[in-house]
């Protein structure tokens, strides 16, 4: 892990570090992280604000710093979303998959070790997840589902707050060069 | 191309997952049917680990449930310890109230049945001294006690009224050493004087040795004293020794065997047969009255009629006294009782007033008090005097009776005259015989034998 000090941008991907992870993280952490969604608002309802495999998603796509893997991940993610909601298969499939490239684009020009650029994507990719999903949402089904900015954005706080501390967390588990 | 591919294969692979996804959701919509495939294998894949995580947070949950529980048992047996300790007493409390309404109910089913006046009082002190056998109640002259009245509970004697103030009076209890009672006992009718020894048992005293006395007999007052009328239990023989010149006979008072702490003045006593047998155990069932609407029992007197001696009596005064348009139970006091000297000679049947004078057995009416529901015709010839009403269960017409009826001696005065002062311990003499098998009704009863109905 290396931070980059006072500078934020890159000046060429090479600066850039690719975190590797092992298999078996790539596979529990998105898997921990849609069980938490589907499961903890059962005991704690206030917790239900917290959209885990987005920031799973944002983080592996920050961190792989591989539009493909990124997408990938999202694309997996999100389409386990899906299966475990009752929305058409897609939806969160084609967004994750949206935050995964665009994550992983974002994190070839920034220095995503700064905890102040992970705060700024997690926020902004929130927003985004559900500012298009909600056009996707009223473009392809035809709801009307309503954005609430305030309360988006409020939330979209707090989740990046959380998403700060858990790429932290996530941070110990990437494999040492 | 190939390095076109390589050039733009993010963006190539972004747009054919993204396109692929946007076949799979348009399949979706336009056929309004879902892929089951798709959820059913993320369903399976991420269900069991839903399932080991609900298994480990529930053993989780349940282990520091359970050690929180162990943790809090100390402390609930602590508490469930106190609550044993304060339901024991509380259960020790009811027991002992129990026992008190059973008292009180016994003591008011004496004091209904006994011939004698009474006035309940409670025991509200003992006198001062270790070795006091001194209480006091809680009537006094006020309530027309006077000194030398005899205290009785539905067991046996208790004491007398040594002193009498006005709420309140002194009771010398029969084990004091300075008590003393005439009394006699129940087989051999062996006469002796009661006395207190200071200690839970009496002595009989004054007993020729040549006297049988047996152990477990009871000894009964015989009113000799002129304080305790005839027939009231005094105490059961526990010990006889043969001394001269008389016996050491020691009986326990059956009056204290429960404790004292209700107990019956007797304002006005009257005296009782000796029982033939030792009085049943208290308190004394007596069943409800029957029904008002019952068939009346055939009356009793008729040749050819079931019914005891009792019946049969009570028939013939009530006969004479609807005869002369008198109603029993009503009635001022001083209201003039039926004239029962126009009885029917005996074994008549009941049709007409009776030309056959007798003596009235006026202590049996009392005078505007509630009138007997059975007298007995006084001075009837020996042997074929007709025996006290008992209580016949199934007998009175619906009317409820008293159990016990007495025989009034001939010429006897009325015990409860108006005007009479009740404050008189006033001893009246016993009869002089009742038939044995009048006396077993009455006992079978549970009423004290030879009693005549005072309410």
């Amino acid at each position: 892990m290396t931070y980059s000090g006072e500078r934020i941008l890159l000046s060429s991907q090479r600066e850039g570090q690719v975190s590797r992870f092992r298999a078996w993280v790539l596979l529990a952490v998105p898997l921990a992280a849609i069980l938490f969604q589907v499961y903890v608002p059962l005991f704690f309802q206030f917790l239900g604000f917290l959209e885990m495999p987005l920031l799973v998603v944002v983080y592996f796509a920050l961190m792989k710093r591989s539009q493909i893997s990124g997408l990938v991940v999202g694309a997996l993610v999100g389409l386990a979303q899906d299966s475990l909601s009752k929305n058409p298969l897609g939806m969160f499939g084609i967004v994750d998959t949206l935050v995964g490239y665009f994550a992983a684009s974002v994190g070839l020009r920034l220095d995503v070790e700064h905890v102040f650029i992970r705060l700024l994507l997690a926020f902004f990719f929130f927003v985004f997840h559900q500012f298009f999903y909600w056009v996707m949402v009223r473009a392809l089904l035809g709801q009307p589902l309503p954005f609430e900015v305030q309360r988006t954005l409020v939330l979209g706080l707090l989740n990046a707050v959380v998403g700060v501390s858990l790429f932290h967390f996530l941070d110990k588990l990437r494999e040492t060069a | 191309m190939e390095s076109f591919l390589n050039r733009y294969r993010a963006i190539t692979v972004l747009l054919l997952v993204i396109f692929a996804q946007l076949v799979l959701l348009a399949v979706q919509v336009k056929n309004d049917r879902d892929v089951p495939a798709i959820r059913v294998w993320t369903v399976t894949a991420v269900m069991p680990f839903a399932h080991l995580v609900e298994m480990v947070r529930g053993g989780t949950a349940g282990l520091i449930r359970n050690y929180i529980l162990l943790k809090d048992a100390g402390g609930e047996n602590r508490g469930l310890r106190a609550e044993v300790g304060r339901l024991k007493l509380e259960n020790t409390f009811l027991k002992n109230e129990l026992n008190t309404a059973d008292r009180a109910k016994a003591l008011q089913i004496f004091q209904a049945n006994t011939p004698s006046k009474t006035l309940a009082a409670n025991v509200i002190g003992v006198g001062a001294g270790s070795n006091s056998k001194v209480v006091f109640v809680n009537r006094g002259s006020v309530s027309g006690v006077e000194r030398g009245m005899a205290v009785v509970t539905p067991d046996g004697i208790v004491g007398k009224v040594i002193a009498a103030y006005p709420t309140s009076s002194q009771v010398l209890l029969i084990t004091d050493p300075e008590f003393a009672a005439g009394v006699i006992s129940q087989k051999a009718q062996v006469r002796g004087t009661l006395k207190g020894q200071g200690t839970p048992m009496c002595k009989v005293d004054y007993v020729p040795i040549e006297e049988k006395v047996e152990v477990g007999e009871m000894f009964y007052t015989s009113g000799d004293d002129r304080i305790f009328p005839r027939g009231f239990a005094a105490g059961v023989v526990r010990v006889v020794r043969k001394s001269s010149p008389f016996q050491e006979i020691y009986v326990e008072p059956t009056g204290l065997q429960h404790g004292v702490e209700d107990v019956l003045i007797l304002i006005e006593g009257v005296h009782q047969d000796i029982p033939e047998t030792p009085p049943a155990n208290q308190p004394v069932y007596i069943g409800p009255a029957p029904p008002a609407d019952a068939q009346p029992a055939p009356a009793a007197g008729t040749p050819g009629q079931p019914g005891t001696a009792a019946d049969r009596l009570r028939t013939e005064y009530q006969a004479v006294g609807e005869a002369q348009n008198h109603i029993f139970g009503e009635g001022p006091p001083g209201t003039k009782p039926p004239d029962f000297t126009k009885l029917p000679v005996p074994g008549a049947p009941v049709t007409a007033p009776p030309k056959a004078a007798a003596p009235p057995p006026a202590a049996a009416l009392g005078e505007g008090t509630q009138p007997p529901a059975a007298a007995h015709p006084a001075a009837p010839g020996e042997g074929t005097q007709p025996p006290a009403a008992a209580h016949p269960p199934a007998s009175g017409g619906g009317t409820p009776a008293p159990p016990v009826a007495h025989p009034a001696a001939p010429g006897e005065a009325p015990s409860r005259g108006p005007g009479k002062t009740p404050g008189t311990p006033s001893v009246k003499p016993a009869p002089k015989t009742v038939p044995d098998a009048v006396r077993r009704i009455n006992q079978a009863a549970g009423a004290p034998s030879g009693g005549r109905i005072e309410r």
